[in-house]
């Protein structure tokens, strides 16, 4: 005993560093703190080292040592042949790799593909690394620019008319819907009992229809001595570019607030200009290759990307309705996510592309592509709305009072205080909803679309290449490819959310 | 005496059936220092949330540097921008610097650019002492420091009136004294300021009027000197006796 017991104590002698008894450190010592410093430890990495012989081991052996490597059909792949048990059949994939790729798009064309996957790596890249600076540019191009220069490079064909054309075709679509729903009223009224009273809404509808045929006259007029005059897009562009570039410069405040409103709006229609001029979509475009000759790796990352890009602005339009105080957006919000939550995905492609054909008015048709594509973004988002719910919900109120004591509206304290911060707490979420939706692509093909794993399981078909290992192959492989793109959005999410919970860290 | 900057009358809110606020009448000159104290639960917090329309209310007008909030709350946006508000709990936006913290608003509402917005801020956040840290996040200060930063916030929107609800009371002890001294400095600076505090040391020292207030109502108002010294009704004895041990 020392006198630490009594009343008054002062240390005489410093106690010297000693080095720890037992080994702590080094792979000894992690052996022994880590791995069998408990009976159920010891258990623990007996299991992980059968795992490891029974998984691990045979995989290797499939993939690498029992592979084939080289050959021209399926004899390469043969044990006969080979003289050992064969694993991974690779001359198979070295065969299929651009069906894998490419799908049926047509040979010559496929440089278009190749085409762009390069554009798209060139702008995500930049904008994936956040040392590099322009990010509001690179975006705007990524999310606007790209897409637009995608689907004419893609798909293919020319644009004959431009804003006002479209502006034109939209309002014209509305129109006669209101004037069609008008009329099938009054059909009605034929055969109902309320009779009278039907006619009357129905040819008040109808009224209404043919009040904006008129109203939206001129513009439909201006479109058609456009397109009779047979010029091409050129001057429904001008009056685009024009008409944008003045409202976005009133909106921008006016001359008191400079002319960068201006100068932006003009270098982007300049910008436009240069693409349709480059690409020759004034004169038809490139070939049009029909998207049922699409697929696989193509269609996969076409579906995930836009799912992924679709599905977050619409997830966090539903999230901010479901917290609504209006009464109507929050229901509709309500039932929009439960119901997208409520069906299984193979019934939103198959109801998209089989019985919505049969709602939509005859001469209206959607591509198959595009309808799975839409059905994709509104299922994902409906998840997605939950996903930030939780962040929403996770933001103390105190940050929209102190935003709104400062006087920041409504739209400004949601997008720069309240989302972010939401937006923050639930990244695991939502990175985990796009990795499932990345892989969950692959139902497509139960709708006749050919995405990665739709194409394989098409090359299984060639008889050319029927060997035992010839599915295992493909499977592995295909495995592989989505693994990466997986893996590879799941670090990348860590990196994100390690450099934007900055602040928490003290 | 000059036109009051804020003038209450006949304010009156009820959170559904509960009677918060009955009948308050309150005028505040310009430069004039406000202490409201008072029970827990007596409304103080809901009253000054009223002047800058963080609560809405059912009867009464405030007219705030003239212009008018009654109960439809048109106008909020002016009154807000002529309105600081400090809260007990800081409120700084976490995910921002304590500069971006700063030049959040003048950037976003009064649509100063952004090189002139960090000048103003790091006036601001000197004048309560912290410019060295102006690149930390909120997160990575003391509560003191924190509620300065808050205050130096709404001091950048250049307010006519400062509102502040307890802005002490989520702090240590230790901490309080470097809070209230920036207050004092504000004060001395000719500030408009309505306080919520049970600070009493703070009430004599700055305030030109302490406010009293029981269920939903204001009980007494007078000079910190009458108020401290001469209490007239029970409920300010009682009140005086329990925080004045
Ligand atoms: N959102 C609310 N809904 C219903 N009652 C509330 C709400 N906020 C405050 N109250 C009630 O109003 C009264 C006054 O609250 P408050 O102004 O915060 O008091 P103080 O700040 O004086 O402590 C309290 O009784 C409180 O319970
Ligand atoms: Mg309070």
């Amino acid at each position: 005993m020392t006198d630490i017991m009594a009343s008054s104590y002062v240390r005489q002698d410093l106690v010297a560093e000693r080095p720890a008894p037992v080994k702590t450190t080094g792979f000894v010592g992690f052996v022994r703190t880590r791995l069998l410093n408990s009976p159920t430890n010891i258990l623990l990495t007996i299991l992980g080292l059968l795992l490891i012989w029974y998984i691990v081991v045979p995989s290797f052996k499939f993939l690498l040592v029992d592979a084939v490597w080289s050959g021209k059909d399926r004899t390469a792949c043969l044990a006969e042949n080979v003289g050992h048990p064969v694993g991974a059949c690779w001359p198979f994939i070295q065969a299929k790799s651009t069906q894998l790729i490419y799908g049926f798009y047509p040979e010559a064309e496929r440089w278009r593909v190749t085409l762009t996957f390069a554009l798209g790596a060139v702008l995500l890249l930049p904008l994936l690394i956040p040392r590099l600076p322009a990010k509001s540019v690179n975006a705007g191009l990524f999310f606007f620019a790209f897409p637009a220069v995608a689907f004419f490079l893609l798909h293919g064909g020319g644009i004959t008319g431009f804003g006002v054309s479209w502006v034109a075709g939209l309002l014209q679509l509305f129109a006669d819907s209101i004037s069609g729903a008008g009329a099938v009223v009054v059909g009605l009224s034929k055969t109902s009992a309320a009779g009278p009273l039907l006619w009357a809404i129905g040819s008040v509808i109808a009224l209404i229809g043919t009040l904006l045929h008129w109203v939206i006259f001129p513009l439909t007029w201006l479109r058609d001595q456009m397109q009779a005059a047979g010029q091409g897009p050129w001057l429904d562009f001008l009056i685009t570019a024009v008409v944008v570039s003045v409202i976005l410069f009133v909106l921008g405040g006016g001359a008191r607030a400079g002319l960068r409103p201006l100068i932006t709006s003009l270098a982007t229609f300049a910008g436009i200009a240069a693409v349709i001029k480059l690409m020759g979509l004034d004169h038809g475009g490139l070939p049009i290759v029909d998207t049922r000759l699409w697929g696989g790796l193509l269609v996969t990352l076409v579906i995930a990307i836009t799912g992924i890009v679709a599905s977050l602005p619409i997830g966090v339009a539903l999230a901010l309705g479901r917290r609504s105080t209006i009464p109507l957006i929050r229901i509709f919000s309500i039932t929009y996510i439960e119901f997208w939550r409520g069906v299984p995905l193979i019934t939103v492609l198959f109801f998209a592309t089989y019985m919505l054909p049969l709602f939509l008015p005859g001469n209206f048709t959607v591509d198959g592509l595009v309808r799975a594509l839409i059905g994709v973004s509104l299922f994902t988002g409906a998840y997605q709305a939950e996903n930030l719910r939780g962040g929403l919900a996770a933001v103390p109120r105190g940050q929209g009072e102190a935003a709104s004591a400062l006087g920041l509206s409504w739209w400004k304290t949601t997008s720069l205080i309240v989302l972010p911060q939401a937006l923050r707490h639930v990244i695991p979420a939502i990175v985990n909803s796009f990795i499932s939706l990345f892989k969950d692509t692959s139902l497509v093909s139960i709708v006749a679309l050919f995405d990665l794993l739709g194409s394989l399981r098409a090359s299984f078909a060639d008889p050319v290449w029927t060997t035992p290992s010839t599915a295992f192959t493909g499977f592995a492989f295909v495995g592989i490819i989505y693994f990466i793109f997986c893996f590879g959005i799941s670090r990348y999410s860590l990196f994100v959310e390690h450099r934007l919970n900055a602040h928490r860290r003290n | 005496m000059s036109d009051p900057i804020v003038k209450i009358s006949g304010l009156n809110k009820w959170y559904g059936e509960f009677h918060v606020l009955r009948d308050i009448d309150l005028d505040v000159t310009k430069g004039e220092r406000i202490v409201i104290c008072g029970p827990s639960g007596s409304g103080k917090s809901t009253l000054i949330r009223c002047i800058n329309a963080l609560e809405e209310f059912q009867e009464g007008e405030i007219v705030v540097d003239g212009i008018e909030l009654g109960p439809n709350l048109k106008h909020v946006d002016a009154v807000r921008r002529e309105v600081g508000m400090v809260f007990q709990s800081f409120n700084l936006f976490p995910h921002l610097t304590v500069l971006d913290n700063c030049t959040l608003a003048p950037i976003w509402v009064r649509n100063i650019p952004k090189k002139d917005a960090e000048a103003t801020a790091m006036k601001f956040l000197e004048r309560v002492k912290i410019p060295h840290q102006a690149n930390k996040f909120p997160g990575q200060m003391s509560g003191g420091q924190q509620q300065r930063v808050a205050i130096a916030r709404a001091l950048t929107m250049n307010p006519k009136v400062m509102l502040f609800d307890e802005p002490t009371s989520a702090l240590d002890p230790e901490m309080v004294k470097e809070v209230l001294d920036t207050m004092v400095d504000l004060a001395e600076e000719g500030m408009t300021m309505l306080v919520v505090t049970h600070e009493m040391g703070f009430a004599k020292e700055v305030a030109n009027r302490v406010v009293f207030m029981d269920a939903g109502q204001i009980i007494e108002a007078n000079t910190p000197n009458e108020f401290f010294a001469a209490p007239q009704h029970a409920r300010t004895k009682l009140f005086l006796s329990q925080i004045l041990r």
